[in-house]
């Protein structure tokens, strides 16, 4: 089971992410949990600054920025392979 | 970016049904290039030159061969404008973005704050302003970006010189005013619009507003973001074409209809029609401007063209000019989004210092010009 996190606020780049990447999730067959984490607290935990930022099994892999549809679904398969 | 607002296309697709195809591995790579990416490059920028080379000549002999529209016609004036400026602007925007898009990859917030920690004020406010014009940054990311400056020790004014520069000289802005008005007044665009925020940012600081900050930014544990990219020039190029797609995709149909309204102006309102409102005489329409600007929420995209035609029949520049600095540096949005961490005095002060920025901006633009 992996677990993706989008790290956002609910803005419009965040809402993007987290559609790509649950569409990325269901193009590469994997079995995922996709969430977003809103908390402020929560996102500058993990040291990210501008958001929106992504989260594979608790590892940050991208912040501020809303890649193509294959760039996402291509990081998302580069960190599940480790 | 200061247009990077909501749009209801984006919550639509929340909702949408994910539905995709399994696809084999290799077609899910990173976007390639079919050329040697300098070879790419080249061709493009060969292009580009060739383009706007022509963009004069083609414009004329649409409006008046083509079309049969007379030279001194309202009409004939008026097509032409719009013909020649709207491919003009849009060939330095796309042009101009995509070098910003590389430019923005050697720099992060993270890279930023390393710069900015611990830096005294003076120093700090000058840095974090040119910061401002590099480093990508979102309005909607305003609230992390100031815990993180705030918590690694960026003095308060220092972080106010970087938000009130970065969404203020932008690369939009200074094409359309390098496009439409010359390479002089988008240099004293950018000259000016770096000394509001190093002073303004300052000025904040001096006033040691600290107190106003809410509370829980101090005690928020800030982590460390672990890893670093490293991008190849490839990657860079492909930031290039994401930032096209990202800002000259949203800001075109802005360019087109702020231009075509420029152009009716251009045609139809008489010579010297704004010349009592928006002229130098009228002293008092610097200020006027910068309070009808400060609770408007636009783009520079689609009010410079406006702007520009305004002044072609009388309105003074830095009246115009401070009407532009007052919609794109001080925006609603922006602020609702920082009361999450500022007490309503810190916003109060923040607008009331830029605002008196702008306006002195505006009657040194109408003393120079």
């Amino acid at each position: 089971m992996v677990l993706i996190e989008v790290l956002g606020s609910g803005c419009a780049n965040c809402q993007r992410l987290e559609v790509l990447a649950r569409e990325a999730v269901a193009k590469l067959g994997l079995e995922a949990e996709v969430e977003h984490v809103t908390d402020i607290k929560e996102i500058m935990a993990r040291g990210v600054m501008a958001t929106p930022g992504l989260a594979i099994n608790g590892k940050v892999v991208l912040t501020g920025r809303v890649p193509a549809a294959a760039e996402v679904a291509s990081i998302i398969a580069g960190a599940v392979k480790g | 970016m200061f247009f990077g607002h909501n749009t209801s296309a984006n919550d639509d697709m929340v909702t949408q049904p994910v539905a995709c195809p399994a696809a084999p591995g290799d077609q899910i790579a990173a976007r390639r290039f079919p050329l040697p990416l300098w070879a790419s490059l080249v061709a493009a920028a060969l292009i580009w030159i060739v383009a706007y080379a022509t963009l004069q000549p083609l414009a004329d002999a649409i409006t008046y061969d083509l079309l049969r529209l007379s030279l001194d016609s309202h009409l004939g004036s008026a097509v032409n404008f719009f013909l020649y400026d709207t491919p003009k602007v849009l060939l330095l925007l796309t042009g101009i973005v995509f070098l910003m898009g590389i430019i923005r990859t050697f720099f992060s917030p993270e890279s930023t704050r390393r710069l900015l920690g611990g830096r005294r004020e003076g120093v700090g406010n000058v840095a974090a302003a040119g910061l401002g014009i590099v480093t990508p940054f979102c309005s909607c990311s305003a609230v992390p970006l100031f815990i993180g400056f705030v918590e690694a020790g960026v003095p308060l004014g220092v972080t106010f010189s970087f938000l009130i520069s970065a969404p203020m000289v932008n690369e939009v802005a200074i094409v359309l005013l390098f496009g439409l008005f010359g390479w002089k007044t988008a240099a004293l665009y950018v000259g000016l619009g770096l000394g509001i925020a190093i002073i303004a940012g300052w000025v904040i600081g001096r006033l040691r507003m600290e107190r106003f900050v809410e509370p829980f930014v101090y005690e928020i544990a800030v982590g460390q973001l672990d890893a670093t990219e490293s991008l190849t020039w490839s990657d860079r190029a492909a930031r290039g074409i994401q930032a096209e797609r990202d800002i000259v995709g949203r800001v075109w149909p802005f360019v087109v209809v702020g231009i075509a309204v420029g152009a009716a102006i251009h045609g139809y309102v008489p010579e010297d029609a704004m010349a009592s409102l928006m002229g130098k005489g009228a002293w008092w329409s610097v200020p006027a401007a910068v309070l009808l600007g400060v609770p408007m929420y636009s783009n520079a995209a689609g009010i410079l063209p406006v702007i520009e035609a305004l002044i072609d029949k009388g309105a003074a520049l830095g009246t115009a000019l401070a009407f532009m600095m007052a919609v794109v540096a001080l925006s609603f949005p922006e602020m609702i989004i920082l009361r999450r961490v500022l007490r309503w005095q810190l916003i109060a002060v923040f607008i009331g210092v830029v605002a008196s920025g702008i306006v002195l901006v505006g009657f040194v633009f109408n003393l120079v010009f």
